[in-house]
């Protein structure tokens, strides 16, 4: 019930936000009309388990992007070197498994596009308790593997540390 | 005086994701192989589109527009990591030779035996 909420008011933000129709009653009807059928096909359609979305999640993931951008920015600042200055920043790919503590697949999927999203580190393969990881340092790679990304994903998931 | 600080606070914005996209580009040019490559795309991808888009949204100001950009670098960065996630496996399951594997006790699997 709570995911069929969430998707309806995110379809219906959505559709106000793109068509701009603040005044005309007929059209925010059919709008709101048309959030609702899209949010009952989309729950009716969704065959993954859909408890792990909760409000608390949702007050505690803001804090966890504002905490990715600053780790993507870092990133991009490391992989830009990289490019730049061979020399001076060599590159050494690695690849290898990490452990992961999400509980849920809304979880795993947060913490995967995560490390893809970070320049330098892209996950491969995800399993039911680790991800393989694809990594253009060894630094980057024994960064993820310090879990400070894992936990914190898990932390905004659920609340545990 | 707002137009010139809009300016002000955009043009380095552009300036620099300007900057991270060529770099991702050269980055696609001179790394090795086919997975060093796909990181040098992800700085086009995530801070360089990143850049640009608040930049643009400091141009356009309080409206419509400024959510409409917000909501284009949200997908972005919402299904990049996907695209990029299913390249990488693709090439993982066509065989693309992967560097060595890590030797601590973490690194011990292989790509194909998972799924």
């Amino acid at each position: 019930m709570l995911y069929f909420l969430l998707l309806f008011s995110a379809l219906g933000a959505f559709w106000l936000l793109l068509s701009g129709h603040w005044h005309n009653q007929l059209l925010l009807a059919l709008g709101a009309a048309s959030a609702l059928l899209a949010a009952w096909v989309g729950v009716r359609m969704e065959r993954r388990d859909t408890g792990a979305y909760s409000l608390g999640m949702l007050l505690r993931l803001p804090r966890y992007l504002a905490w990715l951008v600053a780790a993507i920015v870092r990133a991009n600042i490391d992989v830009v070197n990289r490019i730049w200055y061979p020399d001076t920043h060599p590159i050494h790919p690695v690849a290898g498994r990490l452990p992961s503590s999400q509980g849920t697949d809304l979880g795993k999927t947060i913490y995967a596009n995560s490390i893809t999203l970070t320049p330098g580190t892209v996950a491969i393969e995800i399993g039911d308790d680790d991800v393989f990881v694809h990594a253009l340092t060894r630094e980057g790679f024994d960064e993820l593997a310090a879990g400070e990304m894992d936990r914190r994903v898990t932390w905004a998931e659920g609340g545990r540390r | 005086m707002t137009a010139l600080l809009a300016d002000l606070l955009s043009l380095p914005l552009f300036i620099g994701g300007v900057f991270l996209g060529i770099s991702g580009a050269v980055g696609v040019i001179r790394l090795p192989d086919f997975y060093t490559r796909l990181h040098a795309a992800g700085v086009t991808d995530t801070l360089s589109a990143g850049m640009i888009l608040t930049a643009m949204m400091i141009q356009a100001g309080f409206t419509l527009v400024t959510v409409k950009l917000l909501l284009i670098l949200i997908f972005l960065w919402y299904t990049s990591p996907v695209a990029s996630h299913a390249l990488a496996r693709a090439a993982v399951h066509t065989g693309v030779p992967l560097p060595p594997q890590t030797d601590d006790e973490r690194g011990q699997g292989d790509a194909s035996s998972s799924n």
